[in-house]
């Protein structure tokens, strides 16, 4: 317990406040609810807890992996949570007074920055959820937009237009958050070659779409072609929203090069670990136009009473503090000491350093897919297709059961497509980062030639 | 201790300087050969050039020109700024958790899956809740779970229902989550006790009621007292009951809110079960349901199945998934080491504290502000300042001049059917010289403004920056340092 309070210092408040008792002060709970039984373990001390918690760990297994698919495990330098995690930034709150924040707040500040910067988009908030639920706010502001540009139509349904290569998790979350919504309908669109066509979108999208989304890199780690699927979603007057990764962003086209009206992220590759997949970080990045719009919080420049440099919380009649129902999102707490990491991330690897991971990135899983598809009975799904750090290996069976047998070697060779995919059962998704050595790839791939299934053939 | 303003990194960026270097990429394929022109970008991203120290130094000064728990008392009313234990922050980002992949096979994530189902059965026991989901990323995307598992449930019942009934006092999150679940919130009044009008409450029930939204104890930092009425009406009208448990640092070992009729409760867990607030979040806000509504939550949910714990999906009734992956499982993590620090008396007694401690120093108060309503409140307190007796000062005044005191300010202009109000949460780990030196100065603040008002309506002069021009700040919003972006 982490109560200072003394059986004597708690009487003299009781004095104090004038109350005979303890049990005067909880006068309007109803009597038959209070005091209930539970049954909870007894309490542990810091030396018990750190031995239980060493038992748990001590049951997850950390292999040689080869997993992405939305979590891609990069380095993170010892730097980064030496600093983030100090007393100053990690038990302080949102910054609601400035003068007693200003480190949070120009850190912000710097965030939005890099953000800016690695995406080339034009304003980018203080961050939200994860990549998920930054892609859902994305696709509520293009809706916001859409009705604002198109008032007659108010009520009318409207379309969100994705590809099926989009991670099938940001697709599960898209519906969640919009299913209930009459005026809007989502529409996922086959790719049965790996990317989407810009002639086929070109098919989809009419005057009720506002806005279609896709990721570059895609779940399979394709590049799409995000310019002219930009541009298809363009000619008909709908905003295109592009989901990327911010590593990648060290050698591939930022969102703002090819025109994307919104940019969103899971940051977790900017120095934070993936922790089983949280806590994480959102990142959203828009065309100024739609600044108005944006989701959660934004840092702001601004002077102090004697023209000094400062930072302030702004925008915020935007916000469900203030504009309540009307606001375009319901985000308060967001993922703030994640953005802390990943701002001291980015400013420890510099325009180079990040360069040089995203080429490592690219480097070494195009090594893996040549390693692994000299295998005999393995080969690349979508072999014509430009990738980026990740591929789809075809196996030459199930690709759970080729998952379950590396894992025998201690390899965690990918992420079996199946479950999300029918028609994929075969294929594993394989990723490699700046993470791994020449040698580990040597290793899963002797492991693949290994397997009775390739020795067979 | 306090420096006086700091340049940005992008300003102390020095072309060709390095921090972080990675191996050599000799003989890898190159993506100069394999990356279509198209796909390559064309010029570096423009991030600041510096070295290790450079960063570090430059970040370290930065934290240094914070407020934080571990500096200072921080009364934040609604927040819970409790401690923050180290050994929870050193277990999440150890190896074996924090290194876990959110793809991997569950018997090669055993421990992890266990702690998360033990978590979320104690955190159960603690509501009087029969099933909970952890994957909510904080209270208000808990409260936009609640409002689909609402509205599922009553179209699985063949019913359409449409609205929400939020009390005048709620916390703004639980509109907008409202609206963002396609519900129309109706606003219910409080009465003059800081309750809920019941009477006004049971005017707008109607059929099309779908979730009432309570706050308990509500941001006045009151118990409903009516609580078993409004919920037994509320269940009469085929409504649910929602609780917002962001307050629950006051119930936990005290009350169930099971017990009080809520259907389903969503629990701030960087609040009550102290996981560091990081300067704005992460956090998490898990929902506990009743029986009736389990069928309904998010996937992936953990199970114990022949004594292995496994993450399923297949759950045809639920509203889907919330987030990409399971949740922010390192919050988790943190809330189940302090959960396991604690029996069910030491909650108790934990609850006890953080309602003794506000109601001290409301005590302490009261000379110099007046409480907005005068009954002994829970974890927090409502006071108010009168600018007519204290010669135009207001609290947005009193709040800076405690920053110069070296306090934290309360929450201020919340909740917002209180003028000039100030919320003070002092927690339960807070001893009593903090309380009592931080209404030291707040009654000195009180003599301030009557004797020497300019100086309180001028406050800060001695922190990094006096007060902040955010008229301009939002008018003309500059958001980001110039530098290698596209121009608007
Ligand atoms: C009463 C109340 N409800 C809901 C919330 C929203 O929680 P969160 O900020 O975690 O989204 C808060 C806290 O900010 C709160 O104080």
């Amino acid at each position: 317990m982490f109560v200072p309070t003394t059986e004597k210092e708690r009487q003299e408040m009781l004095r104090t406040i004038g109350v005979g008792s303890f049990d005067e002060l909880v006068g309007s709970i109803p009597e038959k609810a209070r005091n209930p039984s539970y049954r909870l373990p007894k309490a542990l001390t810091e030396m018990e807890l750190a031995r239980h918690m060493e038992a748990l760990g001590a049951q997850n297994r950390l292999p040689l992996s080869f997993l992405g698919g939305g979590a891609q495990e990069h380095y993170i330098p010892a730097a980064v949570w030496a600093v983030a995690l100090r007393g100053e930034f990690a038990t302080a709150y949102t910054p609601y007074q400035a003068e007693a924040s200003q480190g949070t707040l120009q850190l912000i500040y710097e965030f939005q920055s890099m953000v800016c910067r690695l995406l080339e988009m034009e304003v980018a908030n203080a961050s939200h959820y994860d990549g998920a639920s930054a892609l859902a706010e994305a696709v509520n502001v293009a809706l916001l937009d859409f009705d604002g540009r198109n008032p007659g139509r108010r009520g009318a349904v409207k379309k969100v237009i994705f590809p099926e290569t989009l991670h099938p998790h940001y697709r599960a979350t898209l519906k969640t958050y919009f299913h209930q919504r009459a005026d809007v309908r989502l529409e996922c669109l086959p790719c049965p070659d790996g990317t989407l066509a810009p002639s086929v979108l070109a098919g989809y999208v009419d005057d009720s779409t506002a806005a279609v989304a896709a990721s570059c890199p895609n779940f399979f780690g394709l590049l799409e072609p995000a310019g002219e699927l930009c541009r298809a979603a363009h000619a008909r007057g709908a905003l295109f929203i592009a989901c990327v990764d911010p590593v990648g962003m060290g050698i591939l086209a930022p969102p703002g090069s090819y025109g994307a009206d919104l940019a969103v992220a899971e940051g977790i590759g900017l120095g934070i670990p993936p922790s089983f997949g949280g806590p994480s970080l959102g990142l959203v990045a828009a065309k100024r136009s739609l600044l108005r719009k944006m989701p959660g919080r934004f840092c702001g420049l601004t002077a102090d009473r004697d023209g000094r440099r400062g930072y302030v919380l702004t925008l915020q009649a935007r916000e469900q503090h203030i504009r309540r129902e009307k606001s375009s999102s319901n985000v308060c707490t967001n993922q703030a000491l994640c953005a802390t990491a990943a701002t001291i991330h980015m400013a420890l690897l510099g325009p180079e350093g990040l360069r040089e991971a995203a080429e490592l990135c690219y480097g070494l899983s195009h090594e893996l897919a040549s390693a692994l598809t000299d295998v005999p009975g393995f080969r690349l799904k979508f072999g014509g297709a430009s990738f980026y750090n990740e591929f789809v290996l075809q196996c030459p069976q199930d690709a759970s059961q080729v998952q379950r047998a590396l894992l025998k070697d201690d390899i965690l060779a990918g992420y079996p497509l199946g479950a999300d995919y029918p028609w994929l059962k075969d294929c594993l998704l394989v990723c490699a980062t700046e993470t791994k050595t020449r040698a580990d790839l040597r290793r899963v791939a002797e492991a693949a030639r290994k397997l009775p299934v390739a020795a067979a053939r | 201790m306090i420096q006086k303003g700091e340049a940005t990194i992008f300003e102390k960026s020095v072309p060709q300087r390095r921090a972080i270097r990675f191996p050599a990429t000799e003989g890898l394929p190159s993506s100069k050969d394999g990356l279509p022109a198209e796909h390559r970008r064309a010029a570096p991203a423009a991030l600041p050039e510096a070295s290790e120290l450079d960063v570090v130094r430059h970040y370290t000064r930065l934290s240094q020109l914070n407020f934080s728990i571990d500096t200072h008392f921080y009364p934040l009313g609604s927040c819970t700024m409790k401690y923050n234990p180290k050994i929870n922050d050193q277990i999440a980002l150890g190896p074996r958790f924090s290194k876990l992949h959110p793809l991997q096979p569950d018997e090669t994530a055993q421990g992890i899956l266990e702690a998360l189902f033990r978590l979320e059965r104690a955190l159960c026991e603690l509501c009087g809740m029969d099933a909970f989901t952890l994957q909510p990323s904080a209270g208000a995307q808990g409260e936009f779970v609640g409002v689909l598992v609402a509205r599922a449930y009553h179209q699985k019942r063949g019913e359409n229902r449409t609205e929400i009934l939020i009390p005048d006092s709620a916390h703004g999150t639980n509109p907008a989550s409202a609206s963002l679940g396609a519900l129309t919130p109706i606003s219910v009044r409080s009465n003059v006790r800081g309750r809920l009008d019941v009477a006004d409450f049971k005017s707008r029930l109607s059929p099309k009621t779908a979730l009432v939204m309570l706050t308990v104890p509500n941001t006045l930092g009151l118990f409903e007292d009516d609580i078993l009425e409004i919920a037994e009406a509320a269940h009469r009208a085929g409504a649910l009951l929602y609780m917002d448990g962001a307050n629950f640092n006051a119930l936990a070992g005290l009350v169930k809110p099971g017990d009080l009729g809520v259907d389903m409760a969503h629990l701030n867990l960087h609040k009550t079960f102290s996981t560091p607030h990081g300067g704005g979040g992460p956090g998490a806000g898990p929902l506990g349901v009743k029986k009736h509504l389990e069928d309904f939550l998010p996937v992936p949910r953990v199970v114990e199945e022949a004594g292995l714990y496994r993450l399923r999906g297949d759950f045809p009734l639920s509203v889907g998934r919330v987030r990409a992956f399971f949740g922010n499982v390192g919050v988790l993590v943190r809330a189940y080491c302090y959960l396991r620090r604690h029996s069910a008396k030491e909650f108790r007694q934990i609850s006890e504290s953080a309602i003794l401690h506000a109601n001290y120093l409301k005590a302490l108060l009261k000379p110099a502000f007046e409480a907005f309503v005068d009954e002994p409140c829970m974890h927090e307190c409502i006071l108010q300042t009168d600018p007519k007796r204290m010669n135009g000062v207001r609290t947005m005044d009193v709040a800076k001049r405690l920053l110069e005191y070296g306090f934290y300010a309360p929450t201020v202009y919340f909740p917002l059917i209180v003028p000039e109000a100030m919320m003070l949460e002092p927690t339960e780990t807070e001893s009593k010289q903090s309380l009592d030196e931080f209404a030291r100065a707040m009654l000195a603040i009180a003599e301030e403004a009557r004797m020497t008002p300019e100086r309180v309506k001028a406050a800060p002069q001695s922190l990094p920056v006096k007060r902040l021009d955010e008229v301009g700040a939002a008018r003309n919003p500059d958001l980001s340092w110039p530098g290698r972006v596209p121009s608007a």
